[in-house]
């Protein structure tokens, strides 16, 4: 008698259940220029941490032996007005963008985020003056309030990060105002409200974690746009201050020597380029990997 | 349509009134006592009294509020304490300069942005759907200050084409009012054409899966009528009201524009203001800027009712 043995049953398929996160991170890693650029972000995040030892020279030590000095072997991208070495200038100046860009974000996301979801939760009057408070602010551009707020603050850079951070603002109520009243239509938010669980409970506990991809889109946009505008006032001299370096205060002064050291102008503003095109492209491809739909 | 457009002006008026609170708010925020500001050396307490009497310094904040309005809506912006002349007066030299920057800017996006948003649309996913968009993004992320700085440094420094700086007004030379202003207009149009490729792209997308388009190619019309009699007169409504929304932004590339190319217009005059810390400058022309904006966005709205029939008709 020979032995029977069943036929062999191919094991079920391991049912491999991802978490949004991890999805997310598969679409966005399907885009090759959203994942270049993620490099760059942290190349330049690394720079502005570790400026003080990867600078090859003091960023504001003068040498007037070393004036205007064309990019050379010692000098890779020359020197500036003051015989300071630009390489480092820009090392150093990564510092004072990124951290415009982290802290005005912080600032703008801090203040927006809270009050678009209290507007889109509790509704009513509540929706309605902050909805009003917030076409007002629209109403001014946002350079041009930038400008007058960090005019009437006083010019420095810790100003200038309130100022861009302040303006930038509404655009996050905008945003987490909508997600929010998006995300309160969810049975599970109605079911959570029908447990008892208080408002604010729900709010934070049920509606807040719905509201984070869209918030984080706009964080890494806004960070380009923060940037922008750092280097932008830095440039008018309401931001950092001479003689510590921004990218945009360097360019500024770049404008009096274009025809004898034009590499003063060409490579504080393609860092300013290089890192905002990042932002960017690092935005983007977060839109689309978390909201494909929105593509 | 007559109602929506109703209630679309009546949001205006408190909108614009919160507008005056922020920009009154902005002085509280000036360190210091602008009595002492404007006294320059003076510190003599009667004649600090006297100026804080002659500005309502002396009176309580919402008093002070009550009676800038008033004077703002009556035309009087103040005066600025530099240049001693009225701030409505300064404000209507510089602005018509701004202006024409600004319409040949739009103008100059509306040529680059279009056609690039079509060409992107038609040609999906293709080489030139890739280039453009790259451009738009490289548009976007260009800084229009380091823009400028590069074009003087090859189009005046290297080539000699036109002048780096300065500007001539259109009634006295329009030939030197265009070598003047084209290169600083293109630096403004710059990040507003990438907006409207993208724009384009978009409503050219949605235009081009409609069943009048399919009926249009089938009825054997060559591909470009298709494409631009047929659903381009159609995408270019929601392109143009965005556009018409994105004209206030430009304002905001005109402060920066204006100070690298020594224009002469709105722009710059906000940025010597600050310097000048005149303060009263400072607040007209954020006001003004305001105003300006808020209108453009009501022009906008009714262009959208005016142009769309089927609100056209509701």
């Amino acid at each position: 008698m020979s032995a029977t043995t069943a036929p062999a049953v191919p094991a079920p398929a391991a049912v491999v259940s991802l978490s949004p996160a991890h999805l997310a991170w598969l679409r966005f890693r399907r885009r090759p220029a959203a994942v270049v650029a993620l490099v760059v972000v942290a190349v330049f995040i690394i720079v502005a941490a570790f400026a003080p030892w990867i600078a090859p020279f003091d960023p504001i030590k003068t040498s007037w032996t070393l004036i205007r000095k064309a990019p050379s072997w010692e000098h890779w991208m020359g020197t500036d007005e003051n015989g300071r070495d630009v390489l480092s200038r820009i090392i150093f100046g990564a510092r004072a963008s990124m951290s415009a860009g982290v802290i005005s974000v912080t600032i703008a996301a801090g203040i927006g985020v809270p009050i678009g979801l209290l507007a889109g939760f509790a509704g009513g009057w509540a929706d309605t003056i902050i909805g009003r408070a917030v076409d007002a602010m629209l109403a001014c551009p946002f350079l041009i309030l930038a400008i007058a707020l960090a005019a009437f603050l006083g010019p420095s850079l810790q100003n200038a990060m309130i100022a861009i951070g302040v303006t930038a603002a509404p655009v996050f109520v905008r945003i987490s105002r909508g997600a929010t009243l998006d995300a309160a239509t969810n049975e599970y938010v109605e079911a959570a409200r029908a447990l008892g669980n208080p408002a604010w409970r729900v709010a934070f506990r049920h509606i807040l974690p719905n509201i984070v991809p869209p918030v984080m889109v706009q964080i890494t946009l806004a960070v380009a746009g923060a940037i922008i505008a750092e280097a932008s006032l830095s440039f008018l001299g309401l931001g950092q201050q001479p003689p510590a370096p921004s990218w945009g205060s360097m360019l500024n002064s770049a404008q009096r020597f274009l025809t004898q050291a034009p590499w003063l102008a060409v490579f504080p503003g393609a860092a300013i380029f290089l890192a905002v095109l990042s932002f960017n492209l690092v935005g983007d491809g977060l839109r689309d990997a978390l909201d494909p739909r929105a593509k | 349509m007559k109602g929506h457009l109703g209630t679309r002006i009546l949001q205006v008026i408190p909108t614009l009134l919160l507008v005056s609170v922020y920009v009154f708010c902005l002085q509280q925020l000036m360190p210091g006592d602008p009595a002492l500001v404007l006294a320059g050396e003076e510190r003599d307490p009667q004649v600090l009294a006297q100026i804080r009497a002659e500005l309502w310094l002396d009176r309580p904040l919402p008093i002070q509020y009550f009676h800038w309005i008033g004077n703002v809506l009556t035309g009087d912006l103040g005066f600025s304490w530099r240049i001693r002349q009225p701030v409505i007066q300064l404000i209507a030299q510089k602005l018509p300069v701004t202006l024409q920057l600004g319409s040949m800017a739009f103008l100059i996006a509306l040529s680059i942005g279009v056609p690039m948003g079509i060409l992107s649309a038609v040609k999906k996913n293709s080489f030139w759907d890739y280039l453009a968009n790259g451009i738009g993004l490289a548009g976007l992320s260009t800084p229009n200050f380091w823009l400028g700085i590069m074009l003087i440094l090859l189009i005046s420094v290297h080539l000699g084409w036109l002048p780096p700086s300065g500007y001539v007004p259109l009634s006295e030379d329009w030939r030197q009012s265009l070598a003047t202003t084209i290169m600083p207009a293109f630096v403004l149009g710059n990040a507003l054409s990438a907006v409207l490729m993208r724009h384009t792209r978009s409503a050219m997308l949605t235009a081009l899966e409609q069943d009048y388009v399919r009926t249009a190619r089938a009825k054997g019309l060559l591909e470009w009528t298709v494409v631009l009699r047929h659903a381009l007169r159609n995408a270019l409504v929601p392109v143009v009201t965005l556009g018409a929304l994105e004209l206030g932004t430009l304002f905001s590339g005109a402060v920066l524009t204006e100070q690298v190319f020594s224009v002469p217009g709105f722009g710059k005059l906000i940025v010597d203001a600050v310097f000048n810390r005149d303060y009263p400058v400072v607040q007209g022309v954020v006001l003004v800027t305001a105003t300006v904006y808020v209108s453009l966005n009501l022009l906008a709205d009714v262009l959208y009712v005016l142009i769309n029939p089927r609100l056209r008709n509701a």
